[in-house]
């Protein structure tokens, strides 16, 4: 399969070429997923899933223009050459734009799993209930909404004028529970997720436990009263705090003047316990690739050391912009869309601290499972923000009264200077890009509730 | 010009009902795009995109086994048809389904100028004359992005039951972003103009938008911290029926309903508002942003009354969810791509127009919020509650607008807002945004006349 897209790839490239394209680069694309959602112990849907498509990149000079197609023909392929050339003509001068000076590939092992393909639908049906079934059995869990699976079996290729040529082939596998506890206007919500290269990895009862306990958790929560004080931000907050904070530190950000990190390289932007990096070559990272989205080969990227801030992204564009090497950080979402400067795996080092000792630091204060609304809540430019909250307070050192209906406000370079302990253990969330991190202490936020 | 001949989908449809099933259907789009940004006064990325595909899917009790593939050859969908009944391995062979004719094409909403007939170049140009116009009005601005992204559908839905129905989509959209700053501060101001229709919409005073997004930036530039506390907040006309969509409309949505994971469940005919308060999904708006001649499951869209007189009227519902609940699909039924299963969604929702103005609604506050725009919003559709970043505001004082304030994030519960609703004004406008639910993005007008709010909790950065 992959020799294939490999050979589709060239031939898009060629046909760029051929329309008038003085580079182009290919992207191709080609998966087969399942998704398999639960209800009541019975599927609810079940899908089998093929998708194949390729994006051509052209340049004219400096100029580039992009074109993507689900048809793979030989006139499919001419078509979108001739559709990115097209496109490029309209686009103004860019001096940086144009293709990596190097290419290459780095070894990662173990991004597909041999044994997805020896799962029966049956088996994977099984596990979606078992999850279910396990949120069900605690006591207090009056509805299991969804739970569902999902995996996917995919292969990209990407192909160049320069002579590169690539391909990986990558699974993922991964479930979801989403359960109830409480009734009418204080029923709770409560996520559990796991995620592997292959099903046998996922534990359908730890997810269906973990979701159970996050909604019985918020059972009778009230509006807490307004204060500062120290919070914790439990591993499925911090993910999403440290995945909105990498995206700012995006070269492309910076340089077109939307990140509040602008000029701070080399300067302490954190508390010193943080440790933040940018692995593309962690096995079990969900955004781990041999190359970039652009053909550079892949590394883990130091971005946060001792609470200094090392390095920002760069693609090959962004970092000809500064004078500066790429740090391969050219993404792809999918084929229908040209390559961004972005994140791989953000990867928090874990502290040493578990969480209760994290609850003893915070002594009286807030912990913090769920945020709602932070992309619109943060000033991208300013890192001000207000968002809406939900957990526990804690007191005496201990988890206290669930609250609800508050918001957390701070800006973001106060409340990464405020990390004042980092805890373990650290886990995956997939759920906004791929972040990696443990609970985090920080020393004080505003809360607004009554 | 036909995508699915109506005997391949008449096998399509068969195959995939091998195994049995209560209602089998075939989705098939052709959608063509182009979209265009600028960027620090670089016209750049331009892109055009075509991608062909197929969804199928059987429904049988409450399962749905489904698949989709890119393409639209006999090959592709006969393959897709095997794998869904592979899915229903246990069943029997059923029906092989209706015989169909050529989709029928759906009362459409009129293009008069389809927007890829018009240069690229003068896409370009519009996007500079934007430009220009958000760094005309002041010297403050500091930055400007300005997007513009059209879109063709057609769009195919053949099932069982003898469906065959056809519709052809063509939206457009711009959008302007600017930063302005002075000092130390900086501030985004943003604003859209889109809809279901041709190039046309963007014919009269496309600058207009770019003008109305660097006021918005400037205007924040003199901003107060925002207030905090419980306060009377009117809300603005246009996009502040975000706080409907997202408060009130997606607990209405009916699969939310039937798994009790909506507070408005079993409230139908309940009072829930005042009695002046009646609100509107209406996918059959003409040339409306979340219009659609049907929806993707062939149902011809139409204007569904969801609250009247304040009383809860109706439900939004699918094919799916419809026949579970014994009525008829209010034309809900929307997927983001071929690539997703329908759910009930949203179109355009609005409050219908009151009898106030927006002055006396302001006139009557002391001390309150004047939210105007939103930066987005959540709500957990279980109980109701919601967040909302208000992007542009204003305090209210003895009935006046005064300052601007910045960072205030209202917080409540849909079910609690609407009954507080206590004024709604006569000038109503639909604006445009995308709504997300289960990794599906679709197009959503959101609108409303200015509406107060007795109490609200208001969350800000003091």
């Amino acid at each position: 399969m992959s020799a294939d897209l490999e050979t589709v790839a060239r031939r898009a490239v060629e046909a760029a070429a051929a329309a008038g394209a003085t580079d182009a680069e290919a992207f191709a694309e080609e998966e087969e997923s399942r998704r398999i959602r639960v209800y009541q112990g019975e599927v609810e849907s079940l899908s089998d899933a093929g998708g194949r498509g390729v994006g051509v990149r052209a340049f004219a000079g400096t100029r580039w223009g992009y074109a993507y197609t689900t048809d793979l023909s030989d006139a499919g392929l001419a078509d979108a050459g001739a559709a990115a050339c097209e496109a490029a003509a309209v686009a103004d001068e860019d001096e940086w734009a144009g293709l990596p000076d190097e290419f290459g590939t780095t070894p990662v092992e173990g991004l597909a799993s041999p044994e997805l393909a020896s799962w029966p639908t049956e088996r994977k049906v099984e596990l979606a209930l078992a999850a279910e079934r396990a949120a069900r059995a605690h006591e207090g869990v009056s509805q299991v909404e969804a739970a569902v699976y999902s995996d996917v079996d995919a292969s990209v290729a990407l192909a160049n004028s320069r002579g590169f040529a690539g391909s990986c082939a990558v699974t993922q596998a991964w479930a979801y529970v989403s359960a109830f506890a409480g009734e009418g206007a204080d029923l709770m919500t409560g996520l559990g997720v796991a995620l592997g290269r292959d099903p046998g990895e996922l534990d359908p009862e730890a997810i269906g436990a973990e979701a159970a306990s996050r909604a019985l958790a918020l059972v009778g929560a009230r509006q807490p009263e307004s204060r500062r004080c120290p919070v914790v931000l439990d591993a499925f907050v911090a993910a999403s705090f440290v995945g909105f904070i990498g995206g700012m530190l995006s070269a492309d950000a910076v340089q077109r003047g939307r990140s509040l990190f602008a000029g701070k390289e080399g300067e302490e932007i954190a508390g010193p316990a943080l440790e933040l990096v940018d692995d593309a070559t962690d096995p079990a990272g969900p955004g781990s690739a041999p190359f970039d989205g652009e053909g550079s080969p892949t590394r883990s990227t130091p971005l946060v050391q001792g609470g200094r801030l090392a390095t920002f992204l760069f693609d090959a564009r962004t970092a000809r912009r500064a004078d500066r090497a790429t740090t391969a950080s050219a993404r792809r979402g999918s084929y229908r869309a040209p390559p961004s400067v972005g994140t791989s795996n953000l990867v928090v080092s874990e502290g040493d601290a578990d969480l209760d000792t994290l609850l003893a630091e915070a002594g009286d204060g807030l912990y913090v499972t769920d945020v709602a609304g932070l992309h619109s809540g943060v000033n991208p430019v300013s890192g001000t923000f207000s968002v809406g909250a939900s957990g526990m307070l804690i007191e005496n050192g201990r988890l206290g009264a669930p609250v609800r209906e508050l918001t957390i406000a701070s800006d973001l370079v106060t409340m990464l200077r405020g990390v004042v302990r980092v805890g373990a253990p650290a886990r995956w969330v997939p759920l906004a890009g791929s972040v990696k991190t443990p609970p985090l202490l920080i020393e004080d936020m505003a809360i607004s509730g009554v | 010009m036909s995508l699915v001949a109506p005997d391949l989908a008449e096998r399509a449809i068969a195959r995939a009902l091998a195994n049995g099933g209560d209602l089998a259907e075939l989705y098939a789009e052709d959608r063509q795009g182009f979209a265009l940004s600028l960027d620090e006064g670089r016209v750049e990325a331009p892109q055009r995109g075509r991608e062909a595909g197929a969804c199928l899917r059987v429904v049988k009790g409450d399962s749905t086994y489904y698949g989709y593939v890119d393409g639209l050859a006999e090959p592709d969908l006969l393959r897709v048809a095997d794998s869904v009944a592979q899915g229903l391995r246990a069943g029997s062979a059923g029906e092989p389904g209706a015989a169909l004719t050529a989709a029928e094409p759906a009362r459409g909403h009129p293009v008069e100028t389809a927007p890829g007939s018009v240069p690229a170049g003068r896409k370009a140009e519009l996007l500079r004359a934007c430009e220009e116009h958000a760094r005309a009005a002041g010297a403050e601005v500091a930055q400007v992005r300005v997007g513009y992204a059209e879109s063709h559908r057609a769009v195919e839905v053949f099932n069982s039951d003898g469906r065959a129905a056809a519709d052809d989509r063509t939206r457009l959209r711009l959008s302007v972003q600017v930063v302005a700053r002075r000092d130390g501060r900086v501030e985004t101001g943003s604003d859209t103009r889109g809809g279901h229709a041709g190039f046309e919409l963007l014919e009269h005073e496309p600058e207009e938008v770019a003008a109305r997004a660097a006021r918005r930036a400037l205007t924040l530039l003199d901003a107060v911290d925002a207030p905090t506390g419980r306060l009377p907040v009117v809300v603005g006309n246009g996009f502040g029926g975000v706080l409907l969509h997202e408060a009130v409309g997606h607990g209405l949505e009916a699969d939310a309903v039937q798994k009790g994971a909506s507070i408005y469940a079993g409230r139908l005919g309940d009072q829930l508002a005042e009695p002046f308060v009646t609100a509107y999904d209406d996918g059959s708006r003409l040339n409306e942003w979340g219009s659609d001649g049907i929806d993707d499951e062939g149902t011809p869209t139409r204007r569904t009354t969801v609250i009247e007189d304040g009383r809860l009227t109706s439900y939004l519902y699918d094919v799916l969810r419809a026949r579970r609940d014994g009525v008829e699909s209010t034309g809900n039924g929307r997927r983001a791509s071929f690539r997703h299963l329908p759910i009930p969604r949203m179109t355009n929702t609005f409050f219908a127009p009151g009898e106030a103005t927006a002055d006396e609604l302001i006139g009557g506050v002391e001390r309150g919020l004047y939210a105007v725009s939103f930066g987005g919003g959540q709500v957990e559709p279980a109980t109701g509650d919601f967040v909302f970043g208000v992007s542009e505001g204003y305090l209210i004082e003895n009935g006046r607008v005064t300052a601007p304030v910045r960072g205030a994030t209202l917080i409540g519960n849909g079910i609690q807002a609407l009954a507080a609703v206590d004024g709604i004004a006569g000038d109503l406008a639909i604006a445009t945004g995308y709504c997300g639910k289960e990794g599906q993005s679709v197009p959503a007008g959101v609108g409303q006349p200015h509406v107060r709010i007795r109490e609200l909790t208001v969350g800000g950065t003091a």
